[in-house]
């Protein structure tokens, strides 16, 4: 018996999201950084990760993409989807990790079953810092995904607003 | 295909050098490429600059894609000119009012140079 694919409708099926967004995350660093991201076998140690990009999502889905990793791979996202040397990343460092977020948003809403037209995204932000805490007002639940880019976390999340 | 001047409108810089990668990538030998940040900057090269292909992002601030095409068939300079849409949103009905409007073609992000290269190459092809 095959399982039905998820739709907005069916909020157990939102219990496939996290594959999802795992896959969704995984495109976005194989087709446009040719990298893989993997699924680590235990859940990494936490450590402090000082970038943040988030990109909002308003319609039948509400809430807040956010991509969090540390600078060493910000800057290794950056060089690798310009071509260019580590240390030649300068101020599109934000842009690319934006970028990175917002087409993982889109690529996973693309994904859910008449999510497509029904949400829009915002333009993403980058925070840079770890010392802050981040109140989105969702309350429908988060759904997390932590992923390993060259060996570094980076963890993506989707917290919902009902 | 040998001296193409592209027009990439994105309002990422990084995505804009993502796209003319691609274009390299897939054979694409560019001769210029202008690159404009939303779709009036994009218009305001047009006056003054022939080009022969353009790949527009949809949602930008100022003048988004849609809008930008729906403007193309008053630009001299953007006539028989193909238009590729290039979107991150995937929104079908966007990608309707974009091919509506004129676009030739759409590439959902993220791509492949593959995916470029397939719907690209045949516009060239046509070019007189």
């Amino acid at each position: 018996m095959s399982s039905a694919p998820p739709t907005l409708a069916s909020v157990q099926g939102r219990e496939y999201w996290v594959p999802l967004l795992q896959v969704a995350a995984q495109e976005v660093f194989e087709l446009m950084l040719g990298c893989p991201l993997q699924v680590p076998p235990e859940p990494p140690a936490e450590q402090r990760l000082d970038i943040t990009a988030m990109v909002g999502l308003a319609g039948q889905l509400c809430g807040i993409l956010t991509l969090r990793c540390n600078a060493k791979s910000a800057v290794r996202m950056a060089s690798e989807m310009l071509g260019i040397e580590a240390d030649q990343a300068g101020p599109e460092l934000w842009d690319a990790v934006g970028e990175v977020c917002n087409m993982t948003a889109g690529n996973f809403k693309n994904k859910i079953t008449g999510l497509g037209d029904a949400c829009v995204l915002s333009v993403p932000t980058v925070i840079t810092g770890g010392d802050y805490s981040l109140h989105s007002f969702a309350n429908a639940g988060a759904l997390r995904a932590v992923l390993l880019f060259e060996g570094e976390p980076v963890v993506i999340a989707l917290e919902i607003h009902s | 295909m040998a001296n193409i001047r592209a027009l990439i409108v994105d309002d990422s810089s990084v995505m804009r050098k993502i796209v003319e990668r691609s274009l390299l990538r897939a054979g694409i030998e560019l001769a210029q490429v202008f690159e404009a940040g939303n779709g009036a900057e994009a218009l305001g090269t047009l006056q003054q600059n022939k080009v022969d292909l353009i790949l527009c992002d949809i949602n930008m601030p100022v003048m988004d894609g849609l809008e930008f095409v729906k403007q193309l068939p008053g630009v001299e300079n953007a006539k028989g000119v193909p238009v590729v849409m290039i979107t991150t949103e995937g929104s079908e009905g966007q990608v309707v009012q974009a091919l509506s409007a004129g676009a030739r073609g759409y590439i959902r992000k993220p791509f492949t140079p593959e995916q470029v290269k397939e719907h690209v190459l045949p516009l060239l092809a046509e070019k007189p």
